[in-house]
């Protein structure tokens, strides 16, 4: 059994690496996640890891020799936020399609412009489509538990891909909250010794990474790449359970809170999940069949299990904290997906909150279930996109 | 049934096969084409250290004509060339032409 100890969501993600103890690290520093990396690069200086700190210039560099790192046969991690991601997207492309397992806490925070620091999920959005597995954590907790996971998830010889772990910016990554440690010694043996897949450090088989593939096999190579995805949640389950057995604490592919009965329920992602889940208590004790659905595996995202969780309900409330202009949310456009195959597809509402740190008040998820309730009776929907929150 | 190709591939494209490029001929690439004039040749090597790819064969320390697998009739070879009292010993000329 660990301890029990009161952490930022940033402090408990750079312990879960300093127990990892990854062969390689390289990062450049952004809000809010330059503390987490400035804790661990602590470890390093105070020899409590023996990880390669690889200081570089920008997070281009600093994925670009995570890259290099990884397919030399290294376990590697890192972490970003916002723009810094923003930077890495041609490497992130990389990083996945050579099923280089790299493990990269993300702090969520708003992308410019204009320029902001506080927490919305543009910036992860952003990179759904690069390939890598995304976990999203609504607790410093979760955000610890999803780190440790994602390197036994990345790694499985099923799937070698890299894996970012989401958690909210300042909501999560700067407030102190209650989170349970594993001991050391658990972590290690979870993660296990790292086992390199054609490493370019294995000299006697030399290999070629990065090769030029035109137009005789490159779409081949990309079916492939969506191959290993549909593979990832059998690894997620697996892993999870593992997990649970080691810590008591259960994880799956999303999260439902009374949901089972619901009438009408609420999507939604990290921190906010937290805030609803009260609200959605309130009106249960009034008599509202009300339930929450919040994602924890968004890619691959999990269409078929998260269309037969939803399948029952009259209203659903998707809430994005992150937008696409002239579009519909991102986490929207994926429950459409998902419905997308039910009969009787039940009303859905996509509403925009909390961009750059906006707070997520209780009286917004009240506001969302009351229009849900209007919706459920008379099954007529008013404005499918809207934002919630906004100042007068 | 024979299983699809792209079952069949190395995962991430990596290259197993050390010194594969040597079967991807790119010299169809070429719009222009060097010529060696063996007369002119003063045998410096210019050309084989100048090649950015290995299309400048030398045998016994001789060079002798082109590999025109690889070459993607870059000029480099010519630009460099020294050639004997002014005369060029590589010369380009259109491909084909």
């Amino acid at each position: 059994m660990g301890k029990i100890v009161a952490v930022t969501g940033n402090e408990a993600v750079a312990e879960s690496l300093r127990q990892v103890n990854p062969d390689v690290c390289a990062a450049y520093p952004i809000t809010p996640a330059t503390d987490l990396m400035q804790r661990f690069s602590s470890f390093i200086s105070d020899g409590k890891v023996d990880t390669e700190m690889v200081l570089v210039e920008s997070e281009h560099s600093a994925m670009s020799a995570c890259i290099g790192a990884a397919a030399a046969g290294g376990r590697v991690a890192t972490a970003t936020s916002s723009q810094g991601l923003a930077l890495m997207w041609e490497m992130l492309f990389i990083a996945a399609g050579d099923r280089l397992p790299i493990v990269m806490p993300v702090v969520n925070r708003a992308l410019s412009a204009p320029l902001n620091i506080h927490g919305d999920h543009s910036d992860t959005m952003g990179a759904r489509d690069s390939g890598w597995i995304q976990l999203y954590s609504e607790t410093a907790q979760e955000a610890y538990d999803n780190a440790i996971q994602a390197f036994r998830i990345g790694e499985h010889p099923d799937i070698r891909l890299p894996v970012m772990v989401c958690m909210d910016g300042f909501i999560v990554s700067h407030s102190i909250e209650r989170v349970e440690y594993l001991e050391d010694a658990e972590v290690r043996n979870f993660v296990g010794e790292y086992m390199p897949v054609n490493p370019l450090l294995d000299i006697d088989n030399p290999k070629s990474y990065g090769p030029l593939i035109l137009t005789d096999l490159y779409h081949e190579y990309k079916r492939a790449q969506h191959e290993v995805m549909t593979r990832v949640k059998n690894v997620v389950l697996e892993v999870a359970a593992d997990f649970e057995k080691l810590s008591g604490r259960k994880y799956g592919l999303f999260e439902t809170y009374r949901l089972d009965d619901a009438e009408i329920a609420i999507v939604i992602l990290n921190s906010a999940a937290g805030t609803t889940k009260d609200v959605v208590d309130s009106y249960r004790s009034k008599g509202i069949k009300a339930g929450l659905l919040k994602p924890r595996m968004f890619r691959p995202f999990p269409y078929e299990e998260v269309a037969a969780a939803l399948s029952h309900l009259k209203a659903i409330a998707v809430l994005d904290r992150a937008d696409s202009f002239g579009g519909y949310g991102p986490l929207f456009s994926e429950i459409c997906g998902a419905v997308m195959s039910m009969d009787g597809k039940p009303p859905m509402i996509n509403r925009i909150y909390g961009l750059g740190g906006r707070d997520y008040m209780p009286n917004q998820a009240e506001k969302v279930l009351d229009e849900l309730v209007g919706i459920a009776e008379t099954g007529k929907v008013h404005t499918l996109k809207d934002y919630i929150g906004l100042r007068e | 049934m024979k299983e699809p190709l792209w079952k069949t591939l190395t995962p991430g494209s990596v290259i197993l096969e050390p010194g594969s490029s040597a079967k991807f001929k790119t010299g169809s690439w070429r719009s222009m084409r060097p010529r060696w004039i063996e007369e002119n040749c003063i045998q410096c090597l210019f050309c084989w250290i100048y090649c950015p790819d290995m299309s400048v064969i030398v045998e016994d320390g001789k060079r002798k004509d082109f590999n025109y697998d690889y070459c993607k009739g870059c000029g480099i070879c010519a630009l460099e060339c020294p050639g004997k009292k002014g005369n060029k010993a590589i010369v380009m000329e259109k491909e084909g032409g």
